[in-house]
């Protein structure tokens, strides 16, 4: 019997045990004298049964599931066929695995004959202590449902308990994100850590020579200066994109809140924000497809001889346009929270609608805009697709945005698809590039929020 | 108030009449009207960058849902060496055929027909043999014609511009090439023949990968909105989970992938490749979202509902259960399906789990190797052949229609079910 | 723009009673004849017509919802703003119609400035603020005009002495009595010829209040100035004239001493003695 059957049979259990609870607590009530001399309605002593008989035994069967495998092992390695097995402990890790999944069904043919050898008693031992666990998990459904059951009473408050188990679920279910975000944290430190203790911190983040592919052997590793890619993911993300994207973005946030009549806005907004919905990869693909042969033939055509077919410019614009509903939406809520009272008194001066725009809405909503901008840019450095597909490899560190350029993200996707060996400099590398976009996508949201709040307080 | 002495700012009054005014108000009117042109004119071109990107993906890829085709005269009885129709019905049918080698007699028809070494057909021009037969068994003992995909080069030489070589068998058989629609694009998985690849598998792994994304980052999104707008007292805690959820909302989608790699791959050992490991990674990136909507339809029910709930006697949690949640729930659906949709166009943090190896065949459980559908554009996209690039430009027309689709529900659902208090 | 229906002068009021239109000796700076204001399907204004005197402070009093502050912003098509709002009758400044086709909005708010309920300074520094104005206008040929107009501004607001030695501080650190007359300074900035106030102290604290108080005490004759107050005190005090308005139709307009101590109308009497409102 394998787990999954195991954990629908406890579940069924856990149902029966409702049905009998609520059974129970259903004959207390009717044979209660008066209305109220029992706590909690049926259902909830239902619900306390259920979830005695559940919890308990589906929390031994997970421990039971981290633990089992090192039984297993030791077991088997107490078996007669393993004295043959050599000491040297990679061979012999790689022969126990071989055998395991070849006991488990994953695999059907040993590549080392000592493994045919282990497939056995690994299979007994695997056997024997499933059983085990088996029985035991079994036996705690019984027992703790039967406890339940017995203390299932007129005056037992089960709702106020399962209320508290309830309140336990919603605040474990809270939790899951901070257990995300310290995940992402230390796993990028961890990993990161390693990376360091091979190459210097300086190098990396100072160097100016990216070439990964070159480095030879462990210690004295050079090429792993990340500057290029930190200007090229500056370049496109933070300079093209945005010089798309900003005046756009910008300029359609004022047109279709101050000028637009209200039936053009109510087709235009959802149409604008399409732009936001579109994969990236697809974008990447159009990058890729058609605006950077275009940009390169426009480059060669103005006499830019060295024109490369995937080029910052391409990868920047597409992204540009990407976030241009992204800053229009942003812009749209800052001068939206502008007081109206300001518009009017410009307005009442006799200033067009223009002016009042340029010199008092725009000024007022500046921190707001600003704050949008950071996290447009925050958003442009962290996408992946559109550079993956369009920017290219190269890591030049080039103003010219013809030429190629590589980003942050690119490499992370350079470095950890292939072969992986997750000890290498070179895949460690990728966590190292996670860490400093993480940190500094962070910082930049941070301070955009702490920017947009104090304007939002501004006007309150 | 200290009465400065008042000199009148100007002597004489501002003549509003007069010509330099009059000017002056013309070129403020002229500058007026640039800025809202200018205006206008970013709204169109943000609107016509869309336009164009939809009708480059549609104009390419319109064309991969269809496939050029030739005509082949099959002499069954003589290639066959007599076959009965009878031998392909029933549950033998499959075993019959693989040992009658469809494959070979469909060669030996090309070469009768066409010439030795002529390479006009797809490579998997013999499995619509296959499937017509098992159709219709009867066709066996008989001359038959059938049209078969053409190769790769020829289609594309047919449909646009091909290498010359193309070009000129295409000029030779003009008038027997056809059009027809590539049912194998809907049913078929990645292949190296761009004839042959088809996006069901993609499509199917995606499937999985969003139920998976759903199961985990619905429910507990829902809760912790829950939690955190109903029960939630002021502590360290509560702003710790706040500040986590509105960053883990913010951070880069391959900040995501390196943590599916480094924790379920690397620590939990879970299969690489795999839906479940992409559904549970894209879970996590999906859940602020939901979480974050969430919380907005929870608050927008008014508390006038809890409280008449309260007076009545019901405990926090059947408040909440009870009133809040059904009522905040169209929001949260809405949420949802907009968080779903970003998930299901996501590509960089199943790259980074593996989801982008060469999948034939369809995943058939969660612990499979899949890929999902933006991967297989990606993956198409980089290859060279010419063929894949209608494909590529097709497989986007589907999953830009899922994405429709889903906002279209959103769109609904808001509509349908939004109540203003 | 809003749709301007010229209706002949002939029908005169048609909620009656109103003793005069007339501002009194001299000829009239603004008029209006039988102005009606609709937003969407709703009336707000019923025939109002009235003059506006050169010499006069022209209060506007009356209970909340009257109709005084729309009918006030009719004066500088303020209600231009409001996209359902739609203006008829006939408003006249210098005996130029302000709502014929045209007539120059913008120069139109120039000639006629307005102070609001609640002081709005622009989040920019005191000297941009009242600089403002005569910039986009371009009154001051150069940086010694602007200055002079901004420092004759701030003195005529009485604001001089309080902030010439912070000009370049934010206009929303200012208190509220001094925001409100640094509005007063911005409107005066671009040398208007009338200055309309909407309920300018509404806002403000009593000693506030009297600064401003005396402030358009100082500023009078100058600019022909109306005031919306719903403070008859005020109205009293500041006034030479006053008209005194009732769901969206004009009661009675007079000579404030007149209106205060001797109405000719029966709803006046009732709103000066307290009964309602």
């Amino acid at each position: 019997m394998n787990t999954t059957t195991l954990l629908i049979l406890v579940i069924g259990l856990g149902l029966l045990g409702w049905v009998v609870g609520r059974a129970k607590a259903a004959r207390l009530v009717a044979a209660s004298s008066s209305k109220g001399s029992v706590h909690s309605l049926p259902n909830y002593h239902g619900w306390y049964v259920a979830l005695w008989g559940v919890v308990p035994a589906i929390l031994f069967l997970s421990i039971w599931n981290i633990v089992s495998p090192a039984l297993i092992t030791d077991a088997a390695l107490t078996s007669p066929a393993a004295e043959a097995l050599p000491k040297d402990g990679f061979t012999r890790g790689s022969i126990l695995a071989e055998a395991r999944s070849i006991a488990n069904g994953d695999q059907t043919k040993a590549f080392n004959p000592l493994s045919t050898s282990m497939v056995e008693p690994y299979q007994a031992a695997t056997s024997y202590y499933q059983t085990i666990g088996m029985v035991a998990a079994l036996l705690l459904v019984f027992a703790c449902g039967a406890f339940a059951w017995l203390k299932i009473k007129p005056e037992l408050r089960a709702r106020t308990k399962i209320e508290r188990v309830t309140m336990m679920t919603l605040l474990l279910a809270s939790l899951i994100a901070i257990v995300t975000t310290i995940g992402i944290f230390v796993s990028l430190i961890f990993e990161s850590a390693r990376f360091f203790s091979m190459v210097s911190p300086i190098d990396f983040l100072f160097g100016t020579e990216w070439n990964p592919k070159a480095v030879a052997g462990p210690r004295g590793e050079s090429g792993f200066g990340a500057i290029p890619l930190f200007w090229g993911t500056v370049f496109i993300g933070a300079i093209i994109a945005m010089i798309v994207a900003i005046p756009l973005g910008l300029m359609s946030a004022i047109y279709l809140t101050q000028y637009a009549p209200p039936t053009f806005r109510a087709w235009m907004k959802p149409i604008l924000e399409v732009l936001a919905g579109v994969p990236t990869v697809v974008y990447g693909y159009f990058a890729a497809l058609t605006v950077a042969p275009a940009l390169r033939d426009f480059a060669v055509s103005i006499g830019i001889s060295n024109a490369s077919s995937e080029s910052a410019l391409a990868a920047g614009v597409v992204m540009g346009i990407m976030i241009i509903p992204f800053v229009s939406s942003m812009a749209d809520d800052s001068i939206a929270a502008v007081p109206s009272a300001m518009r009017d008194g410009s307005l009442a001066m006799g200033a067009t609608k223009s002016e009042t725009i340029k010199k008092v809405l725009i000024p007022a909503a500046l921190p707001g805009v600003v704050g949008g901008v950071l996290l447009a840019v925050s958003r442009a450095i962290g996408e992946t697709m559109i550079v993956v597909m369009a920017a290219g490899l190269a890591a030049n560190m080039t103003a010219n945005p013809f030429s190629s350029v590589t980003t942050v993200t690119t490499q992370i996707v350079q470095l950890l698809t292939g072969d992986q060996e997750f000890d290498s400099p070179k895949t460690l590398a990728a966590f190292a590039l996670g860490l400093v976009l993480f940190i500094v996508t962070l910082l930049l949201n941070l301070i955009a929020l702490r920017v947009v709040k104090k304007y939002r307080e501004a006007y309150e | 108030m200290n009465s400065a002495a008042i000199s009148p700012v100007d002597p004489t009054p501002t003549d509003w009449r007069g010509e330099v005014m009059q000017r002056r108000i013309k070129k403020r009117y002229a500058a007026e009207r640039r800025f809202k042109t200018l205006g206008i004119g970013s709204v169109l071109l943000s609107a016509s960058f869309l336009a164009f990107l939809l009708f480059v993906m549609v104009g390419n890829g319109l064309r991969g849902f269809t496939q050029t085709e030739l005509p082949l005269d099959l002499d069954f009885p003589a290639l066959t060496g007599g076959a009965s129709a009878s031998q392909f019905e029933g549950p033998n049918a499959e075993a019959n055929l693989k040992s009658l080698g469809v494959q070979e007699i469909v060669d030996a028809g090309i070469d009768i027909q066409y010439g030795e070494n002529s390479e006009l057909f797809s490579a998997g021009a013999w499995k619509a043999v296959r499937s017509a037969i098992l159709q219709n068994p009867n066709i066996v003992e008989q001359k038959t014609t059938l049209t078969l995909p053409v190769e790769s080069e020829i289609d594309v030489a047919y449909k646009s511009d091909g290498s010359k070589a193309a070009e000129q068998i295409v000029a030779k058989f003009d008038n027997e090439l056809s059009t027809g629609f590539n049912w194998n694009f809907l049913s078929n998985s990645d292949a190296t023949d761009p004839m042959q690849v088809g996006i069901w598998g993609a499509l199917k792994g995606s499937l999985i990968t969003m139920i998976i994304t759903l199961l985990m980052a619905f429910p507990i999104g829902v809760l912790a909105a829950l939690y955190l707008e109903e029960y939630a007292p002021k502590n360290r805690i509560t702003d710790l989970i706040e500040v986590s959820i509105n960053n883990l909302a913010a951070v880069p989608s391959i900040i995501f992938g390196l943590l599916g790699l480094a924790v379920f791959l690397n620590i939990f050992g879970l299969p690489r490749s795999a839906a479940l490991v992409g559904g549970l990674t894209l879970a996590l990136m999906t859940m602020p979202v939901i979480v974050i909507s969430g919380r907005n339809a929870v608050k927008s029910v008014p508390p006038s509902i809890r409280e008449a709930a309260l007076g009545i006697g019901a405990s926090p949690i059947q408040v909440v259960f009870h009133h809040v949640l059904p009522l905040a729930l169209p929001g949260i659906l809405t949420g949802t399906i907009i968080g779903m949709a970003r998930a299901l166009g996501e590509t960089a943090p199943l790259l980074m789990i593996g989801m982008r190896a060469f999948i034939a065949t369809p995943p058939n459980g969660v612990t499979d190797p899949a890929t999902v559908l933006p991967v297989q554009i990606f993956l198409w996209s980089d290859e060279v052949n010419r063929g894949f690039v209608e494909k590529t430009s097709a497989a986007i027309i589907v999953l830009l229609l899922f994405l429709l689709t889903m906002n279209a529900l959103a769109i609904y659902l808001r509509n349908r079910f939004e109540t203003r208090w | 723009m809003n749709d301007i229906e010229h209706i002949e002068n002939g029908s005169e009021t048609a909620s009656g009673g109103v003793s005069s239109i007339s501002a009194g000796e001299g000829s009239p700076k603004m008029t209006t004849r039988n102005v009606e204001v609709y937003y969407g399907e709703k009336q707000a204004i019923n025939g109002v017509s009235i003059d506006i005197n050169m010499d006069n402070v022209t209060a506007f009093i009356g209970p909340s919802g009257c109709g005084k502050s729309t009918f006030l912003r009719c004066l500088n098509r303020m209600n231009d703003t409001i996209p359902i709002a739609k203006v008829t009758g006939d408003i006249e400044l210098d005996n130029e119609d302000i709502y014929a086709p045209d007539m120059d909005v913008v120069q139109l708010r120039a000639r006629v400035g307005m102070v609001f309920q609640k002081p709005n300074p622009f989040p920019k520094s005191i000297y941009d603020n009242i600089a403002y104005g005569p910039r986009i206008h371009g009154l001051a040929s150069g940086k010694d005009e602007l200055d002079h107009i901004v420092e004759t501004s701030l003195q005529r607001a009485g604001l001089w002495g309080e902030v010439q030695d912070r000009l370049d501080d934010s206009g929303t650190a200012l208190s509220g009595g001094q925001q409100q007359r640094l509005c007063i300074a911005r409107a005066i900035a671009v040398d208007p010829e009338v200055i309309l106030m909407d309920e300018p102290c509404s806002a403000l604290d009593p000693i506030a209040t009297a600064k401003i108080e005396e402030l358009i005490h100082e500023i009078r004759g100058k600019y022909a100035i109306v005031i919306v107050t719903h403070n008859m005190q005020q109205a009293a005090r500041v006034s030479q004239r006053t008209a005194f308005f009732h769901l969206g139709t004009l009661v009675e307009y007079g000579v404030t001493s007149d209106i205060f101590t001797n109405p000719t109308q029966e709803k006046t009497r009732d709103y000066i003695t307290g009964r309602y409102g």
